[in-house]
Formats: C-alpha cells, sequence, structure tokens
C-alpha cells in the first residue's frame, strides 16, 4: 500500500521537475537557445493535449461505464476540426499571426473593431463557463487523493475522516496559482507566449498518456487475459450493446468540435503559442492519434472495472482504483501523477488565458478609464498588466475553488465538462461568423453572444444544478414566469428531447440565427468594416489595412508608453529597429502612421487589440482615419480638383486672349507701317506737284523779261498742278472719309441703265482719245436700291481707268450684268493688256500705280474697294480673263429690296 | 492575387488534388462517424430481441476509421507539406 505521505512526496517531486523543466525552457528561451524544441511540431501537438483534462483521464472510463461508446464524441470532434485544419484553423491561426491576438476575447473583439464591450462580454461568458471546468479539475485532484487516503489504512484506522477535501483543494490551488504566476507572467512576452508553460505542459502531455495506456495495457493484457478475451467480455458487459442515441451522437460531436476551437486554454496553445503553420498541419494527424490513443483503452478499464470493483465504486476513478485493488501501487502512482498532470495543465493553461482576458479586457480599461491623464503620465504600466494578470490568476482559480466547495465537489464529471462545453461552443458563430463572412456585426455578434449564453444559462447551467438550487421545481415544470413554452428543458413546448441535445441545439441554432439576422439588418462602423475585411482576406494581404493620423503624435510620448508597457530595454529596440527602417539613424523615428501601427500590433501582444488601441488614440489624439475623414478627404480632392479644372479654363482663356492680343498687336504694327509708308507716300505725292508750283511761281516772280506766253504757260502748269493737287486732297479726304465709316450712305432706288448712261459720260467727258464702250440695255434694265451717287463713283472710276490706261489701238469696254442668286455682278473687261501676275494683289492700294503712266494719284481702286465694302458687295479684278477686268458685286438685298 | 495558369504540369495538378483530398478528408470522416446514427438503439425498439450491435463490432469500426483517417492525413500531409504553407496551393482564398 501507498501511504498518503507517499504519495504527495511523489507528487511534489513530481511538481518540483515540472517547475525545472519549465525554468530550464523559460531560460533557454531567453538564451535564443533550443528552438528547434520550443517551436517543435511535437512540442506544439502535445502542447494541444490539454484538451484531454482530468475529465477525459478519469472521466471518459466513468462516462464509458455509464453511457457506453457515447464518450467517443468527445474525441470525434476535435479529430474532425483538426483533421479539416484547412478550413478553419489554418484561417485562426493566420488570423492570430498577423494580429498578434492575445486570446479569443481579442479575437472577436478586434474583428468587430476592437469593440472593449464585445470584449468584456465573451471575457465574462469564458470565466463563466469555464469555472465549473476548473472546480472540476480540483475535484478530480481530491477525488484521486481521496481514494488514496482511503487505501492508506493505518491513517484511516486513526481517525474519521481521512481527508480534509477543503483544505487539500486549497493546496492544490495555491500550487497551481503559484505556477501559474511564475511561468505565465513572467514577462508581458511578445504574442503571449510562454515557453516554459508550453514545455511543461507538453511533458505532462507525456505522462497522462503514459499513465493511460499503462494502465490500459495492464487491464487488457493483466487483468483481461489478452485482446480478444477483452472483446468477450466487452460484448457481455452492461455496455454491451450499441445504444447510444442518435442525437446525442450528433450533437455531442457537433459540440465537443465547436470547444476545440472555442475553450480559451484551446485557443491560447492552438492560435496564440502556434509558431509556424507547419505546426499545425502536423499537428492535424498528430493530434487525432494523440486523442484516439486517449480514449482507446477507457472501454476496456471500464468494463474490467464494472467487473471487478465492488458494487457503488465511482467509476469516474476506475482509472486509479483499479490497480491500486490489484495492488499494483507503481502503476497506480503513476496513474495518480497522469490525473493530477490532466488537471494541473488544465488549469495552469486555462488559468492563464482567462487571466490574460480578464486583465486586458476588464481590468486595464477599467485602470485607464480612471486615470484620463494617459498612459504617458504616471506609474508604469508594465507592473500594472503583470499586476492584474497574478490578480486575475488568483481570481480564476479562486472562482473555481470557490464553485467547488459551493457544489461539494457532486455530480458526474462528464456532465460538468459537457456544460462548459455548451458555455463556450457559444463563442463559434461570433468567431467563426466574424473570420469568414464580411457582413457580420459587432451588434450581430453582441445579440447572438447574449442569446446564446442566456439560453445556455437557463436551459444548461441552472437546471445542472438539481431542482430548487438556482431553479425552483416550479420552474423547472411549469416554465418560467408560468410560461409552459419557457421550460427549461422544453423551450417553445417541444418536450421529450435529451436535456443536453436540446440545450445545445437551441442556444447554438438561436445565437446563430440571431447573430445573422441583426448583422444583417444592421451596418458596422468603418474601423469593424475594415477589421472585417482583413479577417476574412487574411490570406490576400496580411499587412495592416489602417493607419492612424499620426502627424500630432510625438514620438517621445509613445516612447514614454512604450518603455511603461513593453519594458525599457525591448521598448528602446523596438523604437531603434524602427528608427534604423526609417533611414533616421539613432534619433527618435518619425511618427508615420505605419510605424504607429507596428507600435500598436507590439503593445497588442501585451494588453490587447481593444486596450492598445485606445492607448495609442489617447497619445494619437483621436481614431485612426474613419470613413469620414476618408470622405472629407475625398471632397477636398473633388474640391482642388474642380479648381484645378477651373484653373485650366482660365489660363486657356487667357491663352485665347494673348493669341487674340498678339493679332491686334500684330495688326497695330501692320497699321502704324502703313499708316507710315502712308504718310511717306503721301508727302512724295504733295511734294511733286508743290515742287513744280513753287518753281514756276519763283520764275515767275524773279524772272524779268517774261514772253506773255511763258507767263500764260508757266500760269497753266502751276494752275494744272494746283487742280491736282486739289483733286488728290478730295480724294485723300474721301478714303478718309469711307475709311473711317463715317460715311452716310443715301439709300434711293434707281435703274442700273441711268447709273451706266450716267457713268460713261461723265467718264468719257474731255476726252481726247475716245473709248467704245459695248453695253447690253436690255440686261442693264435692273432697278437697284443702293447709294446710288457712290455706285455710279465706282463705275466712273473703272470706265476712267479702262479709258486712260487701255492700251489697245482700238480700246473698247465690255460691260456685262448679270443677276445672280448673290446678288448683281457687273464685269467690265477691256481689251488692253491686262495686269501682270502678282501685281492684281496691289491694284487696289492706296498710291499704287501698276506703271508710271496716267495722272493719278493712285486712290482709285481704294476708294473704289472701301465703297463696295460699305455697299456690302465687293469689287475685284478677274484673273482669267483676256485684257483687264474688273467684277463688281451688289448683295442680292440691292435687288430684292426693289423687288 | 497574381494570375495563375489554368492547366498545370502532372506535377502542380497532382499537388492541387492531394490539397482538394485535404479538404475533402474531413467531410469523408464526419460522414463515417455518423454511420452510427443508423445503428439499432435497444431503447426505442418495441421488439427486445430485435438485433443490436455489439460493443465489439462499434468498437472495432469507430476505432478503425479513426486510425484510418490518421493514416489518411498523415499520407497527404507527406504529399503536401511544401505546398499547403507556402502560397502555390491557395487558390481557394479570398472568397468570402
Amino acid at each position: 500500500m501507498v501511504s498518503l505521505n507517499q504519495l504527495v512526496a511523489v507528487c511534489l517531486m513530481y511538481v518540483a521537475g515540472l517547475f525545472i523543466v519549465a525554468f530550464a525552457a523559460e531560460r533557454a528561451a531567453l538564451r535564443g537557445q533550443g528552438g528547434w524544441l520550443l517551436r517543435s511540431p511535437l512540442v506544439y501537438t502535445l502542447s494541444l493535449s490539454i484538451y484531454c483534462t482530468a475529465w477525459t483521464f478519469y472521466g471518459a472510463v466513468g462516462y464509458a461505464a455509464r453511457s457506453g461508446l457515447e464518450y467517443v464524441t468527445i474525441y470525434l470532434g476535435p479529430s474532425l476540426v483538426m483533421i479539416g485544419w484547412w478550413w478553419g484553423l489554418r484561417r485562426l491561426v493566420r488570423i492570430g499571426r498577423s494580429h498578434r491576438v492575445t486570446s479569443i476575447a481579442d479575437l472577436i473583439s478586434s474583428r468587430y473593431g476592437k469593440s472593449n464591450t464585445l470584449a468584456i462580454v465573451v471575457t465574462v461568458m469564458a470565466v463563466i463557463g469555464v469555472t465549473p471546468y476548473i472546480a472540476l479539475q480540483l475535484q478530480s485532484v481530491i477525488l484521486s487523493l481521496s481514494i488514496f487516503a482511503a487505501a492508506d489504512v493505518p491513517l484511516a484506522e486513526a481517525g474519521g475522516d481521512v481527508i480534509n477535501r477543503g483544505q487539500a483543494a486549497l493546496w492544490v490551488a495555491a500550487g497551481l496559482t503559484l505556477f501559474t504566476v511564475l511561468f505565465g507572467t513572467r514577462n508581458l512576452n511578445v504574442n503571449e507566449r510562454h515557453h516554459g508553460v508550453v514545455i511543461a505542459i507538453a511533458v505532462e502531455a507525456v505522462v497522462k498518456l503514459l499513465a493511460l495506456v499503462a494502465v490500459g495495457v495492464y487491464v487488457i493484457w493483466g487483468l483481461a487475459g489478452g485482446l480478444g478475451e477483452t472483446l468477450a467480455r466487452i460484448d457481455a458487459s452492461d455496455i454491451g450493446q450499441w445504444e447510444v442515441q442518435g442525437s446525442r451522437w450528433a450533437a455531442l460531436t457537433v459540440l465537443s468540435g465547436a470547444a476545440l476551437l472555442c475553450l480559451p486554454r484551446m485557443f491560447q496553445v492552438m492560435v496564440v503559442e502556434n509558431d509556424d503553420e507547419r505546426q499545425l498541419q502536423i499537428a492535424s494527424w498528430a493530434f487525432p492519434l494523440y486523442l484516439m490513443l486517449m480514449s482507446l483503452f477507457v472501454v476496456p478499464i471500464a468494463v474490467v472495472g464494472l467487473d471487478l470493483m465492488p458494487e457503488g465504486a465511482n467509476p469516474d476513478l476506475f482509472v486509479l482504483s483499479l490497480p491500486l485493488s490489484q495492488g499494483q501501487n507503481g502503476l497506480a502512482m503513476l496513474s495518480f501523477l497522469g490525473g493530477f498532470s490532466s488537471a494541473t495543465s488544465m488549469v495552469i493553461v486555462a488559468t492563464l488565458a482567462l487571466s490574460t482576458m480578464v486583465s486586458n479586457h476588464i481590468v486595464m480599461p477599467i485602470w485607464l478609464a480612471l486615470r484620463r491623464d494617459g498612459a504617458t503620465q504616471s506609474g508604469d504600466v508594465r507592473n500594472i498588466v503583470i499586476l492584474a494578470r497574478r490578480l486575475s490568476i488568483f481570481c480564476v482559480v479562486g472562482l473555481g475553488y470557490l464553485y467547488y466547495r459551493a457544489s461539494g465537489g457532486s455530480g458526474a464529471l462528464a456532465a460538468i465538462g459537457t456544460i462548459s462545453f455548451g458555455g463556450v461552443a457559444q463563442f463559434l458563430p461570433a468567431m467563426l461568423g466574424g473570420v469568414l463572412w464580411r457582413g457580420a456585426t459587432r451588434t450581430g455578434a453582441l445579440c447572438g453572444l447574449g442569446t446564446g449564453f442566456v439560453l445556455w444559462v437557463f436551459t444548461m447551467l441552472l437546471p445542472s444544478f438539481g431542482a430548487d438550487v438556482a431553479l425552483s421545481t416550479e420552474t423547472l415544470e411549469q416554465g418560467l414566469w408560468g410560461l409552459a413554452w419557457l421550460r427549461p428543458e422544453a423551450l417553445f413546448g417541444i418536450a421529450g428531447i435529451d436535456p443536453t441535445v436540446h440545450a445545445v441545439v437551441w442556444s447554438l441554432a438561436l445565437n446563430t440565427l440571431v447573430f445573422v439576422i441583426v448583422s444583417l439588418f444592421s451596418f458596422p462602423t468603418p474601423l469593424e468594416r475594415l477589421q472585417g475585411a482583413q479577417f476574412v482576406n487574411v490570406f490576400d494581404h496580411s499587412g495592416p489595412a489602417r493607419g492612424w493620423t499620426a502627424s500630432v503624435a510625438g514620438s517621445e510620448d509613445l516612447m514614454i508608453m512604450a518603455q511603461r508597457i513593453l519594458g525599457a530595454r525591448e521598448a528602446q529596440a523596438f523604437f531603434t529597429r524602427e528608427a534604423e527602417r526609417q533611414g533616421q539613424g539613432r534619433r527618435l523615428p518619425e511618427p508615420t502612421p505605419r510605424f504607429v501601427q507596428a507600435l500598436e500590433r507590439e503593445l497588442a501582444a501585451s494588453v490587447g487589440a481593444a486596450t492598445a488601441h485606445a492607448m495609442v488614440a489617447q497619445i494619437v489624439g483621436g481614431a485612426s482615419v474613419s470613413v469620414q475623414d476618408l470622405l472629407a478627404v475625398a471632397d477636398e480632392s473633388a474640391q482642388m480638383l474642380e479648381y484645378s479644372s477651373q484653373l485650366e479654363a482660365k489660363s486657356r482663356e487667357l491663352t485665347e486672349t494673348a493669341a487674340q492680343l498678339r493679332a491686334a498687336n500684330e495688326k497695330l504694327t501692320q497699321l502704324s507701317l502703313q499708316k507710315d509708308s502712308f504718310l511717306s507716300q503721301i508727302s512724295h505725292e504733295l511734294r511733286t506737284p508743290m515742287t513744280s508750283i513753287r518753281s514756276f511761281s519763283e520764275i515767275l516772280r524773279d524772272a524779268p523779261g517774261l514772253t506773255d506766253a511763258d507767263k500764260n504757260r508757266y500760269a497753266t502748269i502751276i494752275h494744272s498742278e494746283t487742280i491736282r493737287l486739289t483733286r488728290l486732297l478730295d480724294d485723300l479726304l474721301d478714303l478718309s472719309v469711307l475709311e473711317n465709316g463715317q460715311v452716310t450712305l443715301n439709300q434711293r432706288e434707281g435703274n442700273l441703265r441711268d447709273l451706266l448712261d450716267l457713268a460713261v459720260t461723265t467718264a468719257q467727258a474731255g476726252a481726247t482719245r475716245p473709248l467704245k464702250v459695248l453695253r447690253d440695255p436690255q440686261a442693264e434694265d435692273i432697278v437697284l436700291t443702293s447709294d446710288l451717287d457712290r455706285l455710279v463713283q465706282v463705275f466712273i472710276n473703272l470706265v476712267t481707268n479702262a479709258r486712260k490706261y487701255c492700251a489697245a489701238d482700238d480700246p473698247r469696254l465690255v460691260i456685262t450684268p448679270r443677276v445672280t442668286a448673290q446678288g448683281l455682278v457687273i464685269d467690265f473687261v477691256d481689251n488692253g493688256h491686262g495686269i501682270d501676275a502678282g501685281s492684281e494683289a496691289l491694284i487696289f492700294e492706296k498710291f499704287s500705280r501698276i506703271t508710271g503712266e496716267g495722272d493719278g494719284a493712285g486712290l482709285g481702286l481704294a476708294i473704289c474697294r472701301e465703297i463696295m465694302c460699305r455697299l456690302g458687295g465687293e469689287i475685284s479684278f478677274l484673273l482669267d480673263v483676256p485684257g483687264t477686268a474688273f467684277r463688281v458685286q451688289l448683295p442680292a438685298r440691292a435687288l430684292t429690296a426693289a423687288a | 492575387m497574381p494570375r495563375r495558369p489554368i492547366f498545370l504540369e502532372k506535377r502542380g495538378y497532382r499537388q492541387r488534388r492531394m490539397m482538394d483530398a485535404v479538404r475533402l478528408l474531413p467531410f469523408l470522416g464526419l460522414m463515417l462517424w455518423m454511420v452510427p446514427l443508423l445503428w439499432p438503439v435497444p431503447a426505442g425498439s418495441p421488439d427486445p430481441t430485435a438485433p443490436t450491435i455489439p460493443m465489439s463490432v462499434a468498437l472495432r469500426y469507430l476505432f478503425g476509421v479513426w486510425a484510418l483517417l490518421i493514416l489518411a492525413t498523415w499520407a497527404l500531409w507527406r504529399r503536401t507539406r511544401d505546398v499547403a504553407s507556402g502560397e502555390g496551393a491557395d487558390h481557394t482564398d479570398g472568397q468570402p
């Protein structure tokens, strides 16, 4: 027989061994050694084995003894989830790594816009759901101890109650707290990795597997006499038939699969402590293997236990009591250590995970809210965080202990485990919905969680205490407030379902339904939408998508805060690294959005996303860029675009104006040149007659003895020159009037023939060389409305030109009027030699005379052009006609007005 | 996401099919493990002499499936361990 003292001694040695292993692992990790072991897939898989708690180690056998193979569902669900790692776990692990998630509450809060409300809800639910489970572990340790105590004959004979259960539980709880505080809060580690704890639970995983397999092998080959014998015995036993209800089979499989994903301690080892996705891939077959080995010997142990153990023995403890009853003390000791390992590893990790949640999502936000002056002002946040975490560990273990004392250590292990699973499974819709569906919103998650939680408490947790403890018998039988459809075990009047199935189905179904419906009809905040997109599309872009507007954030303030949370050395190392990346040398890094983002992630690894976000927000002085900000920026850009397009239009206008101005300037320059040449022309034209007038008048005055004939001749020259001068001045005056547009047109009606008659007569008057004018009186019978005097002036000019310059021997002029659609066209064609090509452009210019002949001032055609312009018509020179040909055109209105 | 070729050489094709198997395996496991839903349960049966499934058969079946699934997962891991953690096999990602 093993004495209780021996047992306690072995147990203490075992614990001391664990402490040493954990301590060595911490030291190695600190020195950067042993990475291959700490990060090995084997350790990762073994750490996952905290899924197998004392509930598995002891409870599975009891479960099998009571309900046959139903216990196996608790391991089938997780096996399926691991085998299907590609669908869910891979995503969770990737998100956990890229967002530095510290707990399941952190994951959910981070996904739904870093909502601390949600984090608090999840934390509270997790604490309520897991506390019974922790109590269960304490209970199993105490039960196993009491088995040994009962077997310890001398002690049993010495006094009545062999073991003070309450005190023993307190000691166990204190020991577990000490271990967790020592190795769980040594440092605020990046990503919440706890190498010491992980190594310790890996060792414990090996111990519990070995213990269970050893007991199983002993039972099969030592007690039952071989495999075939055992199977025969199984078939012959009370549980020798398949009698699992289908609904329980399916519901428990689903529930356990959900629990694997949602249990805070599983999340801790599976996601938070994960280093590499390859670990997950290996765990996808290694962890089901572990689970299979753990459940392989359960039925044989149960059956042999039922056979060999006395009536009324607690089947939950067959693993321990069976070898003990056969006198196998060593095996019993090993079995005890296995059970002890299962219980302690679960409590340590669960406490760690819960304390992280409690301190990050409840204690820290309250602390931050109480000091409005912010994290930079006073106090060492780092110490506060660690203190908060230690307090939380005390609270969680304390709650477990209180629950154990309150429940009196009663109830089958399996029932408590299932209830706990049901509670944490309520996270599943919000969590999976959050990482798979972008439409999931914070409100939806809150409502779904609330619904599921209330239903779980009402249908599963409260009835589990038994009638008249939490719920009165009346409520259980008649429904809440006497409403029949509110009976805890027959909601909506649907009775006859297995209570567990009933609770699981209703709570999860309504949870999911409310979550989806509220999500569909609510609208997420901008941060929520950004986080949602990042979580759902984590494989597309793992980088951060939102930035801080960090221009106002002082790097120094951030540095001070980071030092207080991360520790001075870590913070300085981080800042130096960032400064180097920015190329800032040894100075503080610029608070670029990217830097602040990185810092926030770094802080989130220590205090959780929501708290880190709030802390950075306090310093940076505002939330991150919201969609409203983006809209404002977009508005500004639109305004700027508009402005610039306006500027463009203005500049185009200016260019046009400048071009116009340039054109005008060119025209003015030309006009000025024209004026100059006109002045020089006119002075020349005036000077020639003036010179001859002066010369001859001087001769008349000064030369004595002139004959009368001479005098007469000279006076005639002077006279004719004066006439020429006068005519020139008249023409100039006329042109000037026409060009200035000051002329007033005297519109009259008349016949073209009369006009031409007048013109030809006037032009021929006093001519020495008569010009033969050929006309068509018939065609000339056209009535015109125009300034007839001016028109006659043009005709006279043209006829006179023909008379003067036609060099033919028999000069003739043909005048042909034609009425066209555009108006009246009159051609004046003579039989002279025409005008040289190239000169026709000049003939309408002032003072242009083609040859030196003639006495005109060269203003006639210029005046004609001006007149025709005023009358709305034109005069042109015809090129392709023999002789000199001019064409006078009058607009159609000159005809229609008459018609 | 970079454009991927529509047709792959044999090796790449085989790896993709292996990843398909990785994805489908949990569903096979679920189906096999839900077979016990079809087994007769003596409690619900009116005839007490109705045939039932002996425990040894149930044990063999369930643990047989378990071992099969573990072997299959292990074999698939051996075939796909280089692919799955890389980006090459992520062709189902990005779909919400």
